[in-house]
């Protein structure tokens, strides 16, 4: 009896300490995001949840924030080799989707890599990454039509493409304002779930109402 | 009980004993250069650090005991190594080797140029410059013309490349041989090729050393890859100052398949109407084309393409005869064209790749001169040199045409390839009630290796064997090239290669005893590209024999070479918004061929060649601006004649005309019409109206020469091009220019 009980105590302080173990991992690498200063603080972040999802295996999320946070130095780092951050960015988000099946926040992510790799050259890139965008944003409506993101990073795209190609902050506007919309009553699946972007819809709306 | 205490306390233990152990070190590749953003981690555990700037790491572990530590980068294979935590500081230092993969691996660019929308070391241009070079008037031929190694030969179409005659460049639609690429020629104006960019996701323009996949031409292979399933099912419609289009393409909803087709009628009367012309054009151009295709994607990932085109057109001018002041030479056209290309692209399993294409097309001309007088009739003078400038020319040209293309990788990226191609080509000539028919069943198989030996090198080897029936004879053609990535981003190219080409038609109607004529290239390349700038610089030299020799039979007995120096650079990034290119030719050449009584500078050549193109795009202002400015130093002219005493030709006047200046503009408003998707163009040719000689014709005596010159100093052109159904307008521009 008393070794059963052991056997049983055994048994869930493993379960608790291994699931606090993942948890405790995210909520320090959470953390450590918040705290970004650099680029390269933002790359650390992101090769630490990269190994977090490395030995988790089974976890869509670490691989998510990974190519997230990789997709911030994009823009953090001024100089930084865009296409090069693209393909890492696109190497985990691929990893994600082999665990978590057809997800509008991959979808999501997966627009804001190749807008990002559009900005490279905009003129010759519009055609090949301009519909990669696309192609990425129908399928996360497809997926969940409700989600905030979708309006968010398509206004974020779409406010500045010039008015005559479809583009410009009128809307820019319409976009973040259903953004905006759809936050009030989003909420996410987890705490750990992505949950970004309501601060940005707002920065964003007031810039297209200027 | 008692075990229960033991647990707090063992879980006392365990604190306490996981004391951090700092693990530092180095992450450098196989030279020992820096490897920075490399993922250090021990193996099942978070813990793990990346590599900064200056190749170190370091990190704290609380994991203890023997525990694996993984080094990961993007490019590089994955480096284990087992360790022994203790607590004790552990250092060490890793050494990556890099994987050869597509993105990093050298290209070979000795030669070509490609222009497309894959991202590969040798694209210096994409689909969209081919639609935005100023006065190029989105003709693939007029844009190829902006770099190096092609002359600025305004009076014949074709690309006449690196000291090549214009027949020396071929021009291949998804691998096979296109026949007829340009609409037919008229003397001394160069006509327009008959496909449209649009069609094209890639090209490939090579001046030199091309792979075996290639053959039957000297000097050029222009490799043209068509699109694959549109973005989207949309409507087009145009109307211009001298054509109106109208045309549709449907995807299917599962995005698997598309149709589509496009009719498009030229007609430039009430062009001609405001811009005086020349010439006196009795029969007004006019042009109809019909073009219609499918595509469809297979199962295995592979695709099947259909595309054809008909053309039917015709003109009519009238130009002052050289030798008298009163008569006329009227010279008459019409033509048909019917171009199909099929083309089956598919996995095979086992890392087999299939690329099947069949071709057929048939191109009919009617030509007619007459000397006419004042009164436009038709007049006999009898002088023989006068009245032997009346002719008719009937001619039929069929070419059928397989190829098949199988490839194989080998190990990481490299490819093997082989295959075969068999055309019949069948040509019959009417001249003057002269029936001469031709007819070749010709033969080729060829073999290629693309070999990365790491990713700074790599080699790319072949061959190709041709039998032509109607010279009844082969030939064999070997190939190579190289190419080695240096330390700074920049790399040389080597390409070496024979090629072969059967003469042509107008010659082997005099005589089939002919043999192919060759040419020989060597070239040394060194490249520097980055994303939004190119650095280029080639050398070559190519030696020609067995060209064809008119006199005193037609033999093989002619000889030439060709050498020199081109630079091409492209920057978009220096000034922003801004796009430039600079193309410099230096091109030394000579040649003893058709009626030539020595080794002459042909008169297609220029020393000096320069092209500088601008592109500027004003968001603001929804409108793109392009400026093509092209240079070249003067070309010789010859008048060789026949002296019937000395029974030889000889040069009885030889000159060099003045240089030629062009300035090419053109501009690209995007907006909104009938809720359509609108691109507005306007473009000029030769802005500054410069004086443009070609060359000279000379009178029988030889005592009067006439600069051959464009027919009208400037072509202006405005267009509207309409999309519906599009939601992107950059589309618009892509599929109506």
């Amino acid at each position: 009896m008393k070794n059963l009980l052991f056997l049983t105590m055994m048994l869930i302080t493993g379960i608790v300490s291994a699931q606090s173990k993942y948890e405790a991992g995210m909520g320090k690498a959470f953390e450590q995001m918040k705290a970004v200063k650099t680029a390269e603080d933002m790359g650390a972040t992101a090769a630490f949840f990269e190994r977090i999802a490395d030995t988790e295996k089974d976890k869509w999320l670490p691989y998510y924030y990974a190519a997230y946070c990789n997709y911030l130095t994009g823009w953090m780092n001024p100089n930084a080799d865009k296409d090069a951050v693209g393909e890492k960015a696109k190497a985990l988000v691929a990893k994600a989707e082999v665990i978590e099946k057809n997800n509008s926040e991959l979808y999501i992510l997966r627009q804001m890599i190749a807008v990002q790799q559009l900005t490279v050259d905009p003129m010759s890139r519009f055609q090949t990454y301009g519909a990669q965008a696309n192609e990425a944003l129908e399928k996360a409506k497809q997926a969940d039509p409700n989600n905030p993101r979708i309006y968010l990073v398509d206004g974020q795209y779409k406010m500045n493409v010039p008015d005559a190609f479809g583009g410009g902050k009128e809307v820019g506007k319409k976009l973040f304002t259903k953004s905006l919309e759809l936050f009030k009553t989003f909420k996410p699946a987890t705490e750990m779930h992505p949950s970004w972007g309501f601060d940005q819809a707002e920065k964003l709306l007031a810039q297209c109402q200027q | 009980m008692k075990k229960l205490v033991i647990l707090p306390a063992s879980l006392i233990l365990v604190l306490v004993s996981q004391a951090q152990t700092k693990i530092s070190g180095t992450v450098r590749d196989m030279k020992s250069h820096i490897v920075a953003g490399a993922s250090i981690q021990i193996k099942g555990s978070y813990d793990g650090g990346v590599s900064d700037s200056t190749s170190h790491f370091n990190f704290k572990s609380f994991e203890k005991g023997t525990q694996t530590i993984v080094v990961s980068n993007i490019g590089f294979k994955s480096v284990e190594q087992v360790i022994q935590l203790k607590g004790e500081p552990i250092e060490i230092n890793f050494a990556l080797k890099e994987e050869v993969s597509e993105l990093k691996a050298v290209v070979v660019t000795a030669g070509s140029f490609e222009a497309g929308d894959k991202k590969r070391a040798a694209t210096v241009l994409n689909t969209l410059d081919v639609l935005t070079t100023g006065g190029a008037n989105a003709d693939i031929t007029a844009v190829l013309k902006t770099l190096p190694g092609a002359q600025q030969v305004g009076d014949q179409e074709g690309l006449f490349v690196r000291g090549g005659a214009g027949y020396e460049a071929k021009q291949f639609i998804d691998g096979t041989l296109v026949n007829n690429p340009y609409y037919s020629s008229v003397p001394d104006i160069a006509q327009r090729g008959r496909f449209s960019p649009n069609l094209f996701k890639g090209t490939v323009f090579s001046t030199g050393g091309y792979s075996a996949l290639y053959g039957q031409a000297l000097s050029s292979a222009v490799i043209l890859e068509s699109i694959d399933l549109p973005d989207q099912s949309q409507v087009n419609a145009s109307i211009s100052t001298v054509f109106a289009g109208l045309g549709l393409q449907e995807l299917a909803k599962n995005k698997k398949s598309s149709w589509g087709f496009n009719y498009g009628y030229t007609n430039v009367w009430p062009y001609f109407q405001i811009v005086k012309q020349g010439v006196d054009y009795f029969t007004i151009p006019e042009f109809h084309s019909a073009d219609a295709n499918f595509r469809i994607k297979t199962k295995s990932g592979g695709i099947i393409k259909y595309y054809t085109t008909f053309s039917h057109n015709q003109l009519g001018l009238r130009r002052p005869n050289i030798d008298s002041l009163i008569l006329k030479d009227a010279f008459g056209l019409t033509n048909y064209n019917w171009y199909n290309n099929f083309s089956w692209r598919e996995n095979v399993g086992n890392g087999w790749k299939m690329n099947l294409g069949l071709s057929y097309s048939t191109d009919h001309n009617d030509i007619h001169q007459n000397i006419q007088n004042q009164q436009n009739q038709y007049v006999i003078t009898g002088f023989p040199y006068i009245d032997t400038l009346n002719f008719a020319l009937e001619n039929k040209s069929d070419l059928s045409q397989i190829k098949l293309v199988l490839d194989k990788r080998i190990s990481g990226i490299s490819v093997i390839r082989f295959g075969s191609e068999y055309m019949y080509a069948n040509y019959k000539s009417n001249y003057n009630g002269l029936h001469v028919l031709l007819k070749d069943n010709f033969l080729a198989s060829f073999a290629e290796a693309d070999l990365y030996i790491t990713n700074a090198l790599a080699l790319k080897t072949g061959f190709r064997f041709e039998q032509s029936s109607l010279l009844n004879k082969i030939n064999f053609a070997p190939r190579l090239s190289l190419a080695y990535k240096l330390g700074n981003g920049g790399q040389m190219s080597w390409a070496y290669g024979d090629f072969y080409q059967k003469p042509e038609n107008s010659q082997l109607i005099f005589s089939t005893q002919l043999g192919y004529t060759k040419a020989t290239h060597y070239i040394m390349n060194y490249m520097k590209v980055t994303t939004l700038q190119t650095f280029r610089i080639e050398a070559f030299y190519k030696k020609y024999n067995d060209l064809v020799k008119t006199f005193p039979v037609y033999n093989n007995a002619g000889t030439g070479d060709a050498k020199g120096i081109e630079l091409f650079w492209r920057d978009k990034k220096t000034i922003k918004g801004m796009d430039y290119w600079i193309s410099y030719s230096y091109l030394d050449t000579k040649r003893d061929y058709l009626n030539y009584p020595k080794s002459l500078q042909p008169n297609f050549a220029a020393n000096h060649t320069a092209s500088f193109v601008l592109k500027k795009f004003y968001s603001k202002l929804n409108t793109g601006f392009n400026f093509t400015y092209t240079y070249a130093t003067g070309r010789p002219y010859y008048n060789i004649k026949y002296n019937s005493g000395l029974v030889k030709y000889e040069i009885a006047d030889q000159g060099k005309t003045i240089d030629y200046h062009n300035l090419g503009f053109s501009m690209n408003w995007l907006t909104n019409i009938f809720k359509s998707y609108a691109v507005v163009v306007a473009s000029v040719t030769n802005v500054l109206g410069s004086n443009q000689v070609f060359g000279y014709n000379y009178s029988y005596n030889g005592n009067y020469k006439q600069a051959i010159t464009p027919v009208s100093t400037r072509f202006f052109f405005i267009g509207i091009f309409l999309s519906w159904g599009v939601d992107r307008r950059q589309d618009a521009i892509n599929n109506n220019l």
